[in-house]
């Protein structure tokens, strides 16, 4: 017990890395995603088939093939930065387009009644969209949200692999270390991804119940 | 109006008169320019000669950084990671499903000590890593890397199989449950052979979508140590040939994965589609519009909440 409490400042160096990776892309994901999903619901139609291949191309490439061309093709092509930089990067990338699609199906989930409505009584488009549609698409929106944070939380152990010092990475260092006490200190860093996931799963699970009963 | 006819974007804006048609065509025109332009650059950034250290290196487009392909013994090596992938994906799914089918009988459990732990228990599995789990059985229970990457894959994804499959079982009309009791059927026969047959076609669409998660994970095992088609492609590969040809081989390898998913994720959406136009209990599900759009995880919201509603009622 007491050598697992003396390991705690790695464990602590880990989870803080581990939450940095996950504010920062969950931040420029949701931008990038945002301006995915304007492109995929523009009137332009090459915007909308430019977002529809963004999407689908970047749905289906693993994030480990994601990581390994920002922390090996991206150098070898001459484009050197720090490797949590590079983490972001394919963190953001791979995230944007389950924000794209989360916020999409948000918008496409208000009945079209609320819109033929609002246009009905003489509301133009931006009143449509900004005081009718988006803050129903909103509501919706935010616990599907909140399962792709979910789903980023766990992917940052990914970046583990590719030279960043965060939870995954710096158990696997501890583990090498104490081979004595291997599994507490895997129970441990589960239990830390936990801490993060569980009070997020469980707000969608409220927020959820909160949309069903409100239709 | 054309593709957008079925969202709801379509009646934000009135039918395209001749000026926001002229204004659209502008914007296509713009924007299509912007997008080849940028694309031009990004080749022509790639297939531009590099200086390294005094000496010159030949583009990424150049055929010396190509010429491996013609190898017919490179390809039997691709084709080994690709062997390789397939099969940890192949071994893990069935293994997942079947675990799913578990878990989801184990967590509508009329038994509440059956019932309980195994929410518990799932919720654990969800809410960690899959590189976690696999660094767990490699070093735990030391089995080789092969077995690490699907048993975790299959603990994994069973769980979010299980899930939805509860949320299926939980979302059918309570009659079919009433009817199969008052044939006479005992609890746990009406659960398998009435209930959970129609929660399984119901839900398959956001099986066979976490199936596609399920082939995308296995490439995990780039960092645990499976020869899959990273490993063998970018490791083994690249380093036995230099990292002159890392570029090639890494747009092989994305284009082996994107051919692959895509069509599984095709797969899927037309499972989606056939189940949602034939299917009489889509009703039930998801009940608010919109839902031609297959996306995976709003249907599983909708079938859980769904379930959560119908839970309610019955407990409550």
């Amino acid at each position: 017990m007491a050598q697992l409490w003396s390991l705690m400042p790695q464990f602590w160096e880990g989870l803080r890395a581990t939450l940095l990776l996950l504010a920062v892309s969950g931040g420029l994901a949701l931008v990038l995603g945002t301006l995915i999903t304007a492109m995929r619901i523009s009137p332009v139609p090459v915007l909308r088939w430019f977002a529809a291949v963004w999407t689908e191309v970047a749905r289906n490439t693993p994030l480990t093939l994601v990581f390994f061309f920002t922390a090996f093709v991206l150098p070898m092509l001459g484009f050197r930065a720090p490797f949590l930089l590079l983490a972001f990067v394919a963190l953001t990338y791979y995230t944007s387009p389950f924000v794209a699609e989360a916020l999409r199906s948000g918008i496409n989930g208000v009945p079209v009644g609320q819109a033929e409505a609002a246009r009905s009584i003489g509301l133009g488009f931006g009143q449509t969209v900004s005081l009718v549609v988006l803050p129903q698409a909103f509501r919706m929106t935010i616990p599907p949200l909140i399962n792709v944070y979910i789903a980023l939380t766990k992917n940052t152990s990914v970046a583990g692999g590719f030279f960043v010092v965060e939870l995954f990475a710096s158990t696997r260092q501890l583990v090498n270390d104490n081979g004595n006490i291997v599994i507490p200190i895997l129970v441990l860093a589960a239990a830390l991804y936990l801490a993060i996931t569980v009070p997020l799963g469980l707000a969608a699970v409220q927020l959820e119940k909160r949309w069903v009963v409100s239709r | 109006m054309g593709g957008l006819a079925m969202s709801a974007t379509s009646v934000l804006f009135d039918a395209p008169g001749p000026r926001a048609r002229r204004a659209s065509l502008v914007g296509s025109i713009v924007s299509g320019i912007a997008l080849v332009a940028g694309a031009a650059w990004i080749v022509a950034l790639l297939a531009a000669p590099r200086q390294s250290g005094g000496i010159t290196l030949p583009g990424m487009f150049d055929a010396s950084r190509w010429d491996i392909f013609l190898d017919p013994e490179v390809w039997t090596f691709i084709g080994a990671g690709v062997v390789a992938t397939l099969q940890a994906a192949a071994v893990a799914a069935v293994g997942a499903i079947a675990l799913g089918v578990v878990f989801s009988l184990m967590r509508s459990s009329q038994l509440p000590w059956v019932r309980i732990p195994t929410a518990v228990m799932l919720e654990f599995f969800r809410g960690m890593p899959v590189l976690l789990m696999m660094l767990f059985i490699l070093l735990v229970a030391s089995t080789g890397a092969f077995w690490a990457v699907v048993i975790a894959l299959i603990i994994y994804n069973g769980t979010l199989i299980g899930e939805a499959l509860r949320a299926g079982l939980a979302a059918l009309p309570r009659g079919q449950r009433e009817a199969a009791l008052s044939l006479g059927m005992r609890e746990f026969q009406s659960k398998l052979l009435v209930e959970f047959p129609q929660a399984f076609r119901q839900m398959l669409p956001i099986i066979v979508a976490q199936l596609v998660v399920l082939l995308k994970d296995t490439s995990l095992g780039y960092i645990v140590g499976y020869n899959e088609i990273i490993r063998s492609n970018m490791n083994n590969l690249a380093s036995f040939f230099g990292n002159r040809y890392l570029f090639s081989l890494f747009i092989v390898t994305l284009v082996i994965y994107l051919t692959i998913n895509l069509l599984v994720s095709w797969f899927a959406r037309w499972l989606s589609w056939r189940t949602a136009s034939g299917g009489h209990l889509t009703k039930d599900v998801g009940a608010a519009p919109g839902t031609a759009d297959p996306t995976s995880t709003i249907r599983l919201m909708q079938a859980s909440a769904a379930a959560r509603q119908s839970e309610d009622t019955r407990h409550g």
